[in-house]
């Protein structure tokens, strides 16, 4: 029996295209109409949103009271969707910045549709804390701390406060990094564009890119730079929203396991919401050459790798529960598992623990409508999760007298839709007009990076 | 594109256009071997052993971001220190007024903020981003095509020119020609 003992470095884009294929199937989407199915899914998610715009208007004419919320239950679907899309946005950093950092090259045909995502996911997440105010055009000046007539400051004690900083510099360093990598392709558009509108567009946003050895050498240290100041920076970020919980005394919210846990479960959560975004735009935009299904059959390990962390983190929650003697803690999980809020509880578990599960079948791993399915119940399952934690306990407080059950309203669900929406909004319209992959980091990954002169056509005159 | 004839631009220099990487690094090693000083290599994506053979240094941008990120960390403490212990100190919950576990957080990520900020302004001005003045010679070095440009100091010497010709396609470039300072047609 023969046995190959060279290494073959995986070829991680198919079919053989060359550095032209790469641009004109990259760029022709955002040079021509769109397709009925964009423009169907477009009209959809614009639809989903004005209705959430719709309801978030009437209740801030009428008040928060159109909400669900009661007492004790003074946090809802607002602050589980705000958990939810923050979470969703840190598979895209996780992909762009330390797969970058861990010279994963696979990484380089998803990042650019994986840092949208989050650049949406953090837009969508910021709705929520403005608009669970009521009065947003008032908020958002208290969260600054700056010089005012009111003559207080903000409390920088409070994890609320923390949040500010850490949402607000995670959405300015995504963007600028998200930027930075598409400014070569941006000039690669504008070096195709026929139409002089679209020269001007493109010019202006490519900054006059003309892909210099000079510029390249500081280009390539600065996003390093930020790739390593992402790293740190998206681990920061949930950490930080898991201290809105752990940082207050309440039985199932104050455990120091919350950062790491909600850590990886944001990375779970968004590499589903990756997978699930993916299989979509490679079918609609025709990129299965470069989104392969060994991007996807890695990105369902990382799935199940992390779907199985944050099953250890829900059992590890209810060993500290009984571990530490304490009662209330222990009463809270019983709670959780057992009480009025059994079935979201069961929900998440199954979702999120035993579906993914699935994944150790290689089969089930390279099949699309196995992973979309499975996709879409880790979504449904890290919503629920967030839900749990919120109101499993807040519902039943220290004082059985004031407990109350909590029912969203259609406000809660319409808003939520509404971000669904948006999000999907944003992301329609980032397929439709800039570059959804990488073009100038696909081709240092090409295998025609050492060129096979008979397929390197060279039309260019 | 570029009009080989015009006679009111001004001729920046010679261009050659190569056709794959490993060529561009050899003719990029020659004429920097040759003693040009002025020279630049263009390429779609970032080609590796390039900045090695024109002779790069390595790009100063790291210490901009630190001096940048430990400015954030250092003014992060200050504010909070400053709006929390002086200016009005409040007492929150019993804990001192300086109680700097509580400022770590935000400390990191103003470090991260200003950090991050200052690279990408360090990269502009490096770069010369945006670059308003220098139109792209060829359409083709976005996509697959590489170009090695030789700066012509002085125009009015011809022979300067010829000779700069010459030594691109004695160095393997499939294409030679004169590049004019061009801005992008339109102004901002």
């Amino acid at each position: 029996m023969q046995v190959n003992t060279v290494y073959q470095p995986e070829i991680l884009i198919q079919n053989n295209k060359t550095f032209s294929d790469v641009n004109n199937e990259v760029s022709v989407h955002t040079e021509r109409f769109p397709t009925f199915k964009w423009w169907f899914c477009f009209l959809a998610a614009t639809s989903a949103f004005l209705l959430g715009a719709t309801l978030a208007s009437i209740m801030f004419r009428d008040g928060l009271g159109v909400l669900g919320l009661n007492q004790p239950n003074g946090w809802g679907v607002f602050i589980v969707n705000f958990v939810f899309w923050i979470g969703i946005g840190h598979a895209g950093t996780l992909i762009s910045a330390i797969l970058f950092l861990f010279r994963q090259k696979w990484r380089t045909a998803i990042n650019r549709s994986a840092e949208a995502m989050t650049i949406f996911a953090v837009m969508t997440a910021l709705i929520f804390p403005v608009i669970h105010t009521g009065r947003p055009w008032y908020a958002i000046f208290w969260l600054i701390p700056y010089p005012n007539q009111r003559g207080l400051w903000v409390n920088f004690r409070s994890p609320l406060l923390w949040d500010v900083f850490a949402v607000g510099t995670y959405f300015t360093i995504s963007l600028i990094f998200w930027y930075i990598g598409m400014i070569p392709d941006l000039a690669s558009i504008r070096d195709r564009a026929k139409n002089g509108i679209r020269k001007f567009i493109y010019t202006v946003l490519s900054l006059g890119w003309r892909g210099s050895n000079k510029h390249w050498s500081h280009y390539e240290i600065a996003y390093m730079i930020l790739a390593g100041l992402s790293t740190p920076l998206v681990l920061s970020v949930h950490s930080v929203v898991s201290f809105d919980f752990a940082v207050a005394n309440l039985p199932g919210w104050h455990t120091t396991i919350f950062p790491p846990y909600f850590v990886a479960g944001a990375i779970f959560s968004g590499f589903a919401m990756v997978v699930t975004l993916l299989v979509i735009a490679r079918e609609m935009f025709n990129l299965q050459s470069y989104i392969t299904i060994n991007h996807l059959e890695k990105m369902n390990k990382i799935i199940m790798a992390t779907g199985m962390m944050v099953g250890y983190a829900y059992a590890c929650e209810f060993f500290i529960a009984w571990y530490s003697g304490n009662p209330f803690e222990a009463y809270a999980f019983v709670n959780r598992a057992f009480g009025p809020y059994w079935w979201a509880y069961w929900t998440m578990a199954s979702c999120n623990v035993l579906i993914p599960q699935i994944f150790w079948f290689k089969k089930a791993r390279t099949s699309i409508p196995v992973m979309f399915v499975v996709a879409l119940f880790v979504n449904i399952g890290m919503w629920f999760e967030r839900f749990v934690i919120t109101v499993t306990s807040l519902h039943r407080d220290f004082v059985p007298s004031s407990w109350a059950y909590y029912v969203p309203t259609w406000y809660d669900w319409g808003i939520t839709l509404g971000s669904f929406g948006w999000f999907l909004m944003w992301f329609l319209l980032f397929c439709r007009f800039l570059p959804v992959i990488a073009m100038a980091e696909i081709k240092a990954i090409m295998p025609t990076e050492t060129p096979h002169k008979e397929v390197h056509t060279n039309d260019s005159k | 594109m570029i009009q080989n004839n015009s006679n009111h631009k001004k001729l920046s220099g010679v261009v050659g256009i190569f056709d794959e990487p490993h060529a561009l690094i050899m003719a990029t090693k020659k004429t920097r071997e040759f003693g040009f000083k002025y020279f630049d290599a263009f390429t779609p994506y970032p080609v590796h052993g390039l900045e090695v053979a024109a002779g790069l240094k390595r790009s100063p941008i790291p210490y901009v971001t630190f001096v940048f990120g430990l400015a954030g960390c250092v003014l992060a403490f200050l504010y909070q220190y400053w709006t929390s212990a002086i200016d009005w100190a409040l007492n929150v919950g019993g804990k001192p007024y300086n109680s700097w576990p509580a400022f770590v957080p935000i400390m990191f990520e103003v470090t991260i903020l200003l950090g991050g900020l200052s690279t990408v302004a360090a990269l502009f001005i490096f770069c010369g981003l945006p670059n308003l003045k220098k139109k792209a010679f060829d359409l083709s070095i976005t996509r697959d095509r590489f170009a090695l440009m030789i700066e012509i100091q002085n125009l009015d010497e011809k022979d300067n020119l010829k000779k700069t010709k010459e030594f691109l396609q004695s160095v393997g470039a499939k294409e030679v020609r004169e590049v004019y300072e061009e801005g992008w047609g339109f102004s901002l």
